[in-house]
């Protein structure tokens, strides 16, 4: 690669996410990867053509697959591309990197396959990050949306917002710089109808974007209780594996212990807090202290409750004692079903779900539950999108809402103009700005304009 | 023959360009000579007989505040004054002028003549004298010699200009005027990109022709606004009425039917014309579905009958100008005084000029106005005043003042056509400046008069009047900030707001239903027009400041240069429309590539990461 004016080395990282998995891709990008590759393979390698080897390092056969190999400048990155697709091992895909890196590949960084497909030209900003999404992406929704964005829909709706702004800033500064005209363009913009149809717009995309952070960065989700009432267990039951230390002496979480994992291909942070008691030791009422703190910043919360304790016309009293954090989504769970001996009494439908964290009773459905109050149910996940991204979505609706007030107030077309200047500012800093002269442009090419 | 005296200043070319510029250096005391071929055309509007205009205005109230010649020169020669956009805003707010043409070039004239530090001179520039790239002096069609330490070149249309009327054209600086021919090809020689562009006229009409009882009117605005800070309606000659007029289907098809005869669309013209002028024939043409267009009609002057048909510009030859004239209502027996036509002439691509509009070729040689691919006498008289008082400020060895985007449309003109170019006659509009809501004709004065003082540029007179002015200002703002509001009061009442507490004043002022009348009911004592700008000053606060960090951001970008060797073609990312734009347009700084259009925030980043990495180096 000397197109950059830098020389670009040869890297090589597994493509597809960590963990066992039916397929695994290894891929090579820079100078050389071809004949690595071809190394690797034991034959010829064309580009665009598939190709079935044995993959090996020296004369150890490491696996068998389908190499692909994308000359420059048509590959995802606009280098040498060599792509080793293999079985899902782990075991298998480290071998391949490391035969690769012993003839002169290097692990690859976190994100610079995208990178040196953004600076070869090859994604622009908002697909720049959306690869960098899938590639962060640890779960399948997370995937599916990235790549949503990345066939560029976040852009497209975003340029179609971007335009349809143009178009009416384009009529109120044919307004305001050709008062003379025999065209009446604020009447021809209906500028109140726009902005209302803009902003209905921007909020629909504000609520897929703000989803598709969601599934990025995860859904924290915190486990509140009184002590001993099963907290760390239904960690345990969630999580698949003893992460938390579950004993019968109350108090036994003295600190926070956070579970990463994916419910449904959804990825969530489960936060195990200490239980929720008056306690006279230090330690414990640090973390206590920070449990609260947890509870008020969660996405969720889930309030455990002890069934054999707390009677079923009793649970609301219960949680108000916990004080739950105002304003946050909240689930209430009845834990150790299996310590009940009259199980046909009890309230199903009362939106409280009884489960057993030591059987696995009624787990499966409080799961599914959890993802539902996420906010995100199956096919409804929405475009990936960086906190940037929705800091520019939203200071270009507050610009548009401001722009829909001025209307209606006297001697305000400047002001009108200015916050609607704002607003496709802000668009502009996800799709790329729009200068005066196009605006200018626009306007003469719509209206006869001149003396 | 070698002229004895040695000049700091020459100014070629008494246009609108030049004779700011030839005034603004004379003011800043500098020894100054204005060059030009025809001193009874010295402040000539060769186009339409206006001044000001929507974002013209702007640039004149601009001029006017550095205590430049044109809004002083239009309160003694304007014969109609209006106020645009009066309903729609303080910042987008215009005034603009029909002038008497004799009375304002007497104006200008008379100025001129009585400056000190300056000269005029009759003769035409032919040559240059530039020695190791740095200009020393000018030659004229006789063969004499003037020697100098800089020249400002405000030729207008002159160079190379061909004028078309028809299928007929002849060389020609303006109809009746030879054009700079020699000049043209000395500079073609000179390391300048040249493009060509082009505009025209509509042809003249006799008013004693002209059926004005079947015309709409258009009167002019009373109370009578002024141009000038200093003026005053009493300077203003008689006060004439305008008139309008329509095209209408008949005269489109004779446009249609003469088409190929226009010099316009027979090919015979290779320059490019602006998009917002266009000639009636491309009005015809691109906008077919229109059955009419409008013409208004601007008297020339109070002394002669001739009449300015402004919105018919045309290079259709003459027999289809007089047909399809008279085929508009009130025109059926108009006699054609003078025939429209197209003109082509050289411009330099003004991004081979310096922010100060010193030429990056040749030291001390500025060039200012139409040369630089702008067309209007505001846009030519605000170069003419920067070039001038740069021109001076080289002499006397001080930095060059260079206006930013944010502190007058003339940084804003100047970066716009050295940043980006143009391949159209440029023109203001208040749309291309992005801090429009500060730079106001109101507060031209409070943006560059005080810097105008510092410049030198200033005289005694407009200094002491700022002061004034703006002693009085702060004073009312005290006022403001000092009353109290009560419910039912009085003063309540006067601002027809109801309240249910005691309120500020200034937080009263805030609210959209007052407006201007209210409060200057409320404060009859003062000065309507200060009263106006203590308001709009209280009204717009909060956006000043929200635009200040805009500034301040655009400040830090000002700050991180792009090296002028930066190789552009190397950059990977950036798209092959962005790299020939930058390599082309040479930004100085990050926040000068910002501004050129399609730029990204990425690839903005990809500059700047690059010129990061090229500095390392």
């Amino acid at each position: 690669m000397s197109r950059g004016g830098v020389q670009q080395d040869l890297i090589a990282a597994v493509a597809t996410p960590p963990g066992q998995g039916g397929i695994g891709v290894v891929r090579l990008s820079g100078p050389g990867a071809r004949s690595v590759g071809e190394a690797i393979c034991g034959c010829e390698l064309h580009p665009r053509r598939a190709t079935y080897a044995a993959f090996r390092d020296g004369d150890d056969i490491l696996d068998e697959g389908i190499a692909l190999y994308f000359a420059e400048p048509a590959s995802f990155t606009g280098e040498d591309v060599v792509e080793l697709q293999c079985h899902g091992s782990p075991v298998v895909m480290q071998q391949l990197l490391d035969a690769a890196c012993t003839r002169g590949a290097r692990l690859a960084g976190p994100g610079e396959f995208s990178e040196r497909a953004f600076l070869n030209g090859k994604l622009d900003l908002a697909q720049a990050e959306a690869v960098a999404d899938l590639i962060a992406a640890t779960s399948v929704a997370a995937a599916r949306a990235a790549v949503r964005s990345l066939r560029g829909e976040f852009s497209e709706v975003v340029h179609g917002l971007a335009e349809a702004l143009a178009q009416l800033r384009m009529l109120v500064e044919a307004c305001i710089d050709f008062p003379e005209e025999d065209v009446e363009f604020l009447e021809e913009a209906d500028v109140d109808g726009q902005i209302t149809a803009l902003l209905g717009a921007l909020d629909d995309l504000r609520g897929r974007s703000e989803q598709g952070q969601l599934v990025n960065e995860g859904i924290h989700v915190a486990l509140i209780g009184p002590p001993n009432a099963g907290k760390s267990s239904l960690l345990n039951a969630l999580a698949g594996e003893e992460a938390a230390i579950v004993t019968d002496v109350p108090g036994t979480t003295r600190d926070l212990l956070k579970v990463d994992l994916v419910l449904s291909g959804m990825p969530l942070r489960l936060i195990d807090t200490a239980g929720l008691r008056d306690s006279d030791d230090t330690v414990e009422r640090i973390g206590i202290e920070r449990a609260r703190a947890q509870a008020d910043v969660a996405d969720l919360v889930i309030v455990v409750l002890d069934a054999s304790l707390v009677a079923a016309a009793a649970i609301d009293a219960a949680v108000a004692a916990l004080a739950p954090p105002q304003g946050s989504r909240r689930l209430v769970v009845m834990n150790k079903l299996d310590l009940l001996a009259d199980r046909e009494s009890l309230d199903v439908g009362a939106g409280v779900f009884w489960i057993s964290a030591r059987s696995g009773d009624g787990v499966e459905v409080l799961k599914r539950a959890i993802v539902d109050a996420a906010g995100l149910s199956g096919a409804e996940i929405g475009f990936t999108a960086r906190a940037r991204h929705l800091a520019s979505l939203a200071r270009a609706h507050d610009s548009l809402v401001k722009a829909d007030q001025q209307l209606g107030a006297g001697e305000a077309t400047e002001i009108v103009a200015e916050e609607l200047r704002d607003a496709h500012n802000a668009l502009g800093e996800i799709v790329g700005t729009e200068t005066p002269d196009d605006l200018l442009g626009r306007i003469f090419s719509e209206f006869c304009i001149g003396k | 023959m070698h002229y004895p005296d040695h000049f700091d200043v020459i100014v070629v070319g008494g246009g609108h360009a030049g004779t700011e510029a030839a005034a603004a250096a004379a003011r800043m005391g500098a020894r100054t000579l204005l060059l030009t071929q025809s001193i009874e055309t010295i402040g000539q509007m060769s186009c339409n007989p206006a001044i000001g205009g929507i974002g013209k205005s702007h640039l004149v109230a601009e001029i006017d505040a550095l205590d430049g010649l044109m809004a002083r020169a239009t309160d003694r020669a304007g014969i109609h004054f209006k106020v645009l956009n009066a309903s729609k805003g303080p910042a987008v707010r215009a005034t603009r002028a029909q002038a008497d043409r004799a009375l304002y070039r007497n104006a200008i004239r008379d100025f001129l003549e009585h400056q000190e530090n300056l000269h005029i001179f009759q003769q035409s520039v032919v040559d240059f004298v530039v020695e190791d790239g740095v200009i020393k002096g000018v030659e004229t069609q006789m063969g004499l010699t003037f020697s100098c330490a800089t020249v400002v070149l405000t030729t207008g249309t002159f160079l190379g200009g061909k004028v078309h009327i028809g299928t007929q054209n002849h060389p020609g600086g303006r109809a009746g005027d030879a054009p700079s021919i020699a000049l043209a090809e000395r500079l073609r020689a000179l390391p300048f990109r040249v493009g060509r562009l082009k505009t025209g006229t509509p042809p003249r009409i006799d008013g004693r022709t002209v059926d004005f009882s079947r015309l709409e009117i258009q009167a002019g605005d009373e109370p009578r606004p002024v141009m000038s800070a200093l003026g005053s309606a009493d300077q203003h000659p008689q006060q004439v009425v305008c008139h309008i007029t329509r095209t209408n289907p008949a005269t489109h098809e004779i446009i249609h039917a003469n088409l190929e005869r226009s010099a316009m669309y027979s090919g015979a013209i290779e320059g490019v014309g602006p998009r917002y002028c266009p000639s009636i024939e491309d009005k015809v043409v691109r906008f077919a579905d229109k059955t009419n267009h409008q013409i208004f009609i601007e008297p020339e002057g109070l002394n002669t009958t001739e009449l300015y048909p402004n919105g018919i510009s045309t290079s259709l030859p003459f027999d289809a100008q007089l047909k399809f004239v008279r085929s508009i209502e009130g025109f059926e027996n108009a006699h054609i005084s003078r025939p429209g036509y197209a003109i082509e002439y050289d411009f330099f691509d003004p991004r081979d000029l310096q922010h100060s509009l010193e030429t990056r070729a040749v030291e001390g040689l500025f060039f200012a106005g139409q040369i630089n691919g702008t067309t209007g006498y505001e846009e030519a008289g605000a170069q003419g005043l920067l070039a001038g008082i740069n021109a001076a400020r080289k002499v006397q060895g001080q930095p060059a003042w260079e206006p930013r985007r944010d502190e007058a449309y003339i940084g804003v003109l100047v970066d716009d056509l050295i940043n980006l170019g143009t391949n159209e006659p440029y023109r203001m509009f208040t749309s291309r400046a992005e801090f429009r809501l500060r730079l106001r004709q109101d507060n031209a004065d409070q943006r560059l008069t005080d810097l105008g003082v510092e410049l030198g540029v200033v005289g005694a007179e407009r200094a002491r009047h700022f002061r004034e002015k703006m002693t009085a200002l702060e004073k009312l703002h005290g006022r403001i900030e000092g009353t109290q509001v009560a419910p039912g009061s009085e003063l309540a009442g006067l601002l027809g707001v109801d309240l249910t507490k005691h309120t500020n004043l200034a937080a009263v002022l805030r609210r959209p239903e007052v407006t201007a009348r209210q409060l200057r009911a409320a404060f009859a004592d003062a000065p309507a027009a200060l009263v106006d700008q203590a308001l709009i000053e209280t009204k717009y606060a909060g956006y000043i400041s929200r635009q200040d960090e805009e500034i301040a951001k655009i400040r830090r970008h000002e700050g991180m240069l792009l090296p002028d060797n930066l190789d552009y073609a190397v950059i990977d990312g950036l798209s092959n429309e962005l790299k020939q734009k930058l390599s082309h347009n040479k930004p100085a700084t990050l926040a000068k590539a910002s501004r050129i259009p399609g730029m990204t925030p990425a690839a903005l980043s990809l500059l700047l990461v690059h010129a990061r990495k090229e500095a390392a180096l």
